[in-house]
C-alpha cells in the first residue's frame, strides 16, 4: 500500500506548455466574427475579403511588432514576479538618442545603433541591480526609472522631436524584405528566436522559471539569483531599445514622448498570452499570440468602423475575460 | 540496523552564536555517527534551527569549530556545505512548483551543453534512476505542483541523495504527511541508513523519535543539555530535558461528560457534494470531540462546511436545538461558531499586523461604537486576551510574525474567545508547536470545555486525539465512519476505522 501512495498517477505535463485552449477559443470566435462582418461588407460594397487579404495579415503583424518585441522581455520580467514599467520611456529615449546622434552629431547609423542598444541594455541592468541589490519591488523601481528616463528624453531635445530622413534609418521601420516581409516583422522574428531558445532550451531559461516559482528554493539550489535578475531586466530593456529604434524609424523622427503607455500594452500582451502575474508561468510563444490577438482585434474593429472609444472599452473587456478564463479554467493549476 | 562506527563523522564543538540582544547558542557540543538517525530536540527557540543553519553554511558561528571526518571545516555559504555532503530538507519544502521533478532535482547544477543547452532527457533519465534506487515510483517529467506533499518530500530527499549527501537534516519531515506516508518516509530513512547516510531528525513528535531515531540530543535555551540513546530514555524524561521541569502528563485530566449533558451541536447527514459524504454527529456541552482520520479524509472539509466556508448541499445542523441556516462564514460566526484553521500563517493570522489587530480582527463590533474604533476598548480586549491566554509578548503592538508558533496560536484563540463562541473547531491546534506551549493549549481547551463550550478538535497526532478527546469521531474517504467512546478508543481501533477494515494491518 505505501508504494502506491507515492506513485504519480496523475497526468504528466511538461513545464511551460500550459496552453491554450483559451487562444484557440478566442481567436476562433474573433475570426468567426470577422468572417460574418466581412461577409456583410462583401455584399454591401463588393470590396472583397478585406480581412483575409495576405497584405492585411502582414499588416497586422507589422502593427504588433513593436509591442511584441517589448513584450518578450516583459514576459521574463513577469515570470520572475517582477515587472518593467520603464520600457515605454526607453522606447522614447532610444529614438531621441539615435536621431540626435545621427542628425546633430553626424554619426553613422551603425555606431548610433550600437550605442542605443548598449544604453538600453545598461538601463535594464541598472534597473535589475537596484531591484536585486536594494530588494525593492520592481514595480516601484521601474516606475521611478520610467519617470526619470522620460524626463531625460525630453531634456535631451528640449521636448522637440528630431526629424531624420536618412534612408538606411527609415528602412528599419518601413522597408520591405524579399518583396513581402516588412522589416519590423523580420526584426520581431529575429528577436523572438533567441528568446524562445533561451526560455525553452537553456539552463539560464530554466533558472528564470525556477526563480519565478520559488526564489528561496532557487537560491538554496545555488542559482545566482542576483545575476538572473540583472539579465532579465537587461534583456527587457534591450528589447525596448530595439522596439524604440523601429518605432522611431517608422515615425521618421525621434520623439521624446514616443512609447508612452507601451509598458501597459506589453503587459497586456503577456497577460492575454497566459503569463501569470504571480510569476512562474509564461511563454514567449504565448506572449506573441497575445500581441497578435490584440492586433487582430484592433484591426478587425477598425475594418468594422467601430469607434475608437468603443474599441478601448471592448479591449478592456477582452483582457478581463482572458484573465478570468486563465485564472479559473486553466488546466495547469490547482 | 548498522552499528554506529566509533569515530563520529561530524562534530560541532563549543559552538556559540549571538544575534543583537540574544545569545542563540552558547557552547553547544554536538556529534553524529555514520549511518545513524539522531533526533535533535528542544523547544522552539532552543537553538536547533540556528545550529542547523550554522551546519549548512547560512550562519557563521561566533565561537567553536565544525569537524568533519576529523578535519576542521568552515562553510562560507550553502554551496560549500552542500559540496561537503550536507543537505537540509526544510519544513517548508524548497521546490519550484512550476517545474518538473527532474528540473528540480538538478536545479542549480544542470549538465551543461553547448550554448547553455539544457538536456532534459538526460536529467529525466538520471532522476528516474535515483528515484528508482530509493524505491520511489514518481515520473520525473511530472510538474511538481501535481505531486502530493509526501511525494514532494520524497523528491527533496532524493535530491539530497543525488548530491551525494552524507548528512541529511530533516526539519519536521512528517508535518504534512499522513500516517501511511510516514511509514514510507521511515522506510526511506532505513534505506538511507543502510547506505551509510547519517540523518539529523528534528521533530516535536515523541512517537516519531521513538519510531525512527537511534539517539537523541537535547538543546534548551541555546545550551547543550545532553544526549542519550533513544532506547535508554522515556518520553517524560525527554520532556523534562527539553522544558527544564517535569511534566506528569501534558494532557490535563478529563473530568468526563455527564450522560445528561445537553447536546450543543448536532450535525445530521451533513453533505457537501464531492467533498463530504453524509456525516452525522453530536457534541455535548463541555465535551471535546476529537476528529481522527488520514489526511484527505475530509475532516477539514467537514469543519469548513460547518463554518460555512464550503457550501452545504444536504443535511441539517442544529445549535442548542434550533436549526442553523449557515450560508457563509459570517453567519457561522454570528451563530457562535469559531474556527481555528490548520494553517495559521496562511488562513488564520495576518503576520505583518500587530497582535492587537489580529485579536480584534473579527471583533470590530465589540471595540467600536457607531463605526468608530475605540482605542480604550481595543486595549482592554487585547490586554485581557494576552493575560488570559498567557501570550508571551512585550505588548499588543508587536507583530504576529515575531511570535513563536504556540503564541501565534494563542493569538488566534484570543480572537475567537473574545466572541464567546458556543462551539469552537480547532484544526490541528498544536502542529509545529513545542511541548511547553502544547501543554498550555491543551489546558486552554480543557478550560473552554469546562466553561461549557463544545470543542471539536481535528488532529492527525493520535496520542493527542487519545489524550484530549472525550469521544473520537473517525473519518474515512470523506465520510464519518465511526464515533468511539474514550474507553474504546485506541491507536489500533482508530486506525482500523480510518484505514478501512483491519486488513491493512
Amino acid at each position: 500500500m505505501p508504494e502506491s501512495m507515492i506513485s504519480s498517477s496523475r497526468s504528466r505535463k511538461r513545464s511551460g506548455s500550459g496552453i491554450p485552449m483559451l487562444y484557440v477559443l478566442i481567436i476562433g470566435i474573433a475570426l468567426l466574427l470577422f468572417v460574418v462582418c466581412d461577409l456583410a461588407r462583401y455584399e454591401n460594397y463588393t470590396g472583397g475579403w478585406v480581412f483575409f487579404q495576405s497584405g492585411n495579415v502582414l499588416n497586422i503583424l507589422n502593427q504588433v511588432s513593436t509591442n511584441a518585441i517589448i513584450a518578450f522581455g516583459m514576459t521574463l520580467a513577469i515570470v520572475i514576479t517582477g515587472i518593467d514599467l520603464s520600457v515605454g520611456s526607453v522606447v522614447g529615449l532610444s529614438g531621441v538618442i539615435l536621431c540626435t546622434m545621427m542628425i546633430d552629431y553626424g554619426i553613422g547609423l551603425l555606431p548610433s545603433l550600437l550605442v542605443v542598444l548598449a544604453l538600453g541594455l545598461g538601463i535594464g541592468l541598472l534597473n535589475g541591480y537596484i531591484i536585486a541589490f536594494f530588494r525593492i519591488p520592481a514595480f516601484v523601481a521601474t516606475l521611478a526609472s520610467m519617470i526619470i528616463i522620460r524626463g531625460a528624453a525630453l531634456l535631451l531635445v528640449n521636448g522637440v522631436p528630431i526629424f531624420n530622413d536618412d534612408p538606411a534609418f527609415l528602412y528599419l521601420g518601413n522597408g520591405i524584405l524579399f518583396g513581402f516581409l516588412p522589416m519590423p516583422v523580420a526584426i520581431m522574428i529575429l528577436v523572438a528566436i533567441p528568446f524562445v531558445y533561451m526560455t525553452k532550451k537553456t539552463i539560464w531559461g530554466r533558472r528564470v522559471y525556477a526563480l519565478g516559482g520559488n526564489e528561496e528554493a532557487a537560491t538554496l539550489a545555488g542559482v545566482n539569483v542576483f545575476r538572473v535578475k540583472l539579465m532579465v531586466f537587461g534583456l527587457c530593456s534591450l528589447g525596448a531599445a530595439i522596439s524604440g529604434i523601429v518605432h522611431a524609424s517608422r515615425l521618421g523622427s525621434g520623439q521624446p514622448i514616443a512609447g508612452e503607455g507601451y509598458e501597459l500594452d506589453a503587459i497586456t500582451a503577456c497577460v492575454i498570452g497566459g503569463t501569470n502575474m504571480n510569476g512562474g508561468y509564461g511563454t514567449i510563444a504565448g506572449t506573441l499570440m497575445g500581441a497578435v490577438l490584440i492586433g487582430l482585434i484592433n484591426n478587425g474593429m477598425n475594418l468594422l468602423d467601430i469607434s475608437p472609444y468603443w474599441q478601448l472599452i471592448l479591449k478592456g473587456c477582452i483582457i478581463l475575460v482572458a484573465v478570468i478564463i486563465d485564472c479559473n479554467y486553466s488546466s495547469r493549476r490547482r | 540496523m548498522t552499528a554506529p562506527a566509533e569515530k563520529p563523522i561530524l562534530e560541532m564543538r563549543g559552538i556559540g552564536k549571538s544575534f543583537p540582544g540574544v545569545k542563540a547558542l552558547d557552547n553547544v557540543n554536538f556529534h553524529l555517527f555514520k549511518g545513524e538517525v539522531l533526533a535533535l530536540m528542544g523547544e522552539n527557540g532552543a537553538g536547533k534551527s540556528t545550529l542547523m543553519k550554522i551546519l549548512s553554511g547560512i550562519y557563521t558561528p561566533d565561537a567553536g569549530a565544525i569537524v568533519m571526518d576529523g578535519k576542521e571545516v568552515a562553510f562560507a555559504d550553502t554551496n560549500a556545505a552542500r559540496d561537503a555532503g550536507i543537505a537540509i530538507i526544510h519544513q517548508e519544502l524548497n521546490l519550484c512548483e512550476n517545474l518538473s521533478v527532474a528540473a528540480n532535482m538538478f536545479l542549480g547544477r544542470e549538465s551543461i551543453g553547448g550554448f547553455g543547452y539544457l538536456d532534459d532527457a538526460a536529467a529525466e533519465d538520471k532522476t528516474r534512476e535515483i528515484l528508482h534506487s530509493l524505491g520511489l515510483d514518481i515520473d520525473p517529467a511530472t510538474i511538481m505542483a501535481r505531486l502530493s506533499p509526501a511525494q514532494k518530500q520524497m523528491v527533496e530527499i532524493a535530491k539530497a541523495v543525488s548530491q551525494n549527501a552524507r548528512i541529511i537534516v530533516m526539519d519536521e519531515p512528517t508535518s504534512s504527511l499522513t500516517s501511511a506516508e510516514e511509514e514510507v518516509l521511515y522506510d526511506l530513512i532505513g534505506k538511507l541508513k543502510s547506505q551509510g547516510v547519517s540523518i539529523i531528525y528534528i521533530s516535536h513528535k515523541m512517537q516519531e523519535i521513538f519510531r525512527a531515531c537511534n539517539r537523541v540530543t537535547v538543546l534548551r535555551d541555546g545550551q547543550y543539555i545532553g544526549d542519550s540513546k533513544v532506547c535508554d530514555v522515556t518520553e517524560d524524561k525527554l520532556i523534562e530535558m527539553m522544558v527544564g521541569r517535569s511534566f506528569d502528563n501534558i494532557y490535563p485530566p478529563a473530568p468526563g461528560v455527564p450522560a445528561d449533558a445537553p447536546v450543543v451541536f448536532e450535525a445530521k447527514d451533513v453533505t457537501a457534494d464531492g467533498v463530504v459524504e453524509p456525516s452525522s454527529f453530536t457534541v455535548r456541552r463541555g465535551e471535546i470531540l476529537g476528529f481522527a482520520g488520514l489526511v484527505g479524509s475530509g475532516r477539514t472539509e467537514l469543519a469548513k462546511v460547518i463554518f460555512g466556508a464550503i457550501p452545504m448541499t444536504g443535511g441539517e445542523m442544529r445549535l442548542d436545538g434550533r436549526a442553523l441556516d449557515i450560508h457563509s462564514c459570517r453567519s457561522a460566526i454570528a451563530a457562535g461558531i469559531a474556527f481555528v484553521p490548520e494553517d495559521r500563517k496562511l488562513e488564520g493570522l495576518s503576520l505583518d499586523h500587530s497582535i492587537a489587530d489580529n485579536i480584534t480582527a473579527s471583533n470590530y463590533k465589540r471595540v467600536s461604537s457607531r463605526g468608530i474604533i475605540r482605542k480604550t476598548s481595543v486595549r482592554e480586549l487585547v490586554v485581557d486576551g494576552i493575560e488570559r491566554l498567557r501570550i508571551k509578548t512585550p505588548g499588543g503592538h508587536t507583530s504576529a510574525r515575531s511570535l513563536s508558533g504556540g503564541n501565534q496560536q494563542k493569538v488566534i484563540l484570543a480572537r475567537w474567545l473574545s466572541r464567546q463562541p458556543k462551539i469552537i473547531i480547532l484544526d490541528e491546534p498544536t502542529r509545529g508547536i513545542d511541548v511547553g506551549a502544547k501543554a498550555e493549549i491543551y489546558a486552554i481547551m480543557r478550560q473552554l470545555a469546562a466553561d461549557g463550550v463544545a470543542v471539536i478538535m481535528i488532529s492527525s497526532d493520535l496520542p493527542e486525539v487519545l489524550g484530549m478527546s472525550d469521544r473520537v469521531a473517525v473519518m474515512r474517504e470523506r465520510k464519518l465512519v465511526a464515533i468511539l467512546d474514550r474507553s474504546e478508543a485506541s491507536q489500533e481501533s482508530i486506525m482500523t476505522h480510518a484505514a478501512g477494515g483491519s486488513k491493512s494491518a
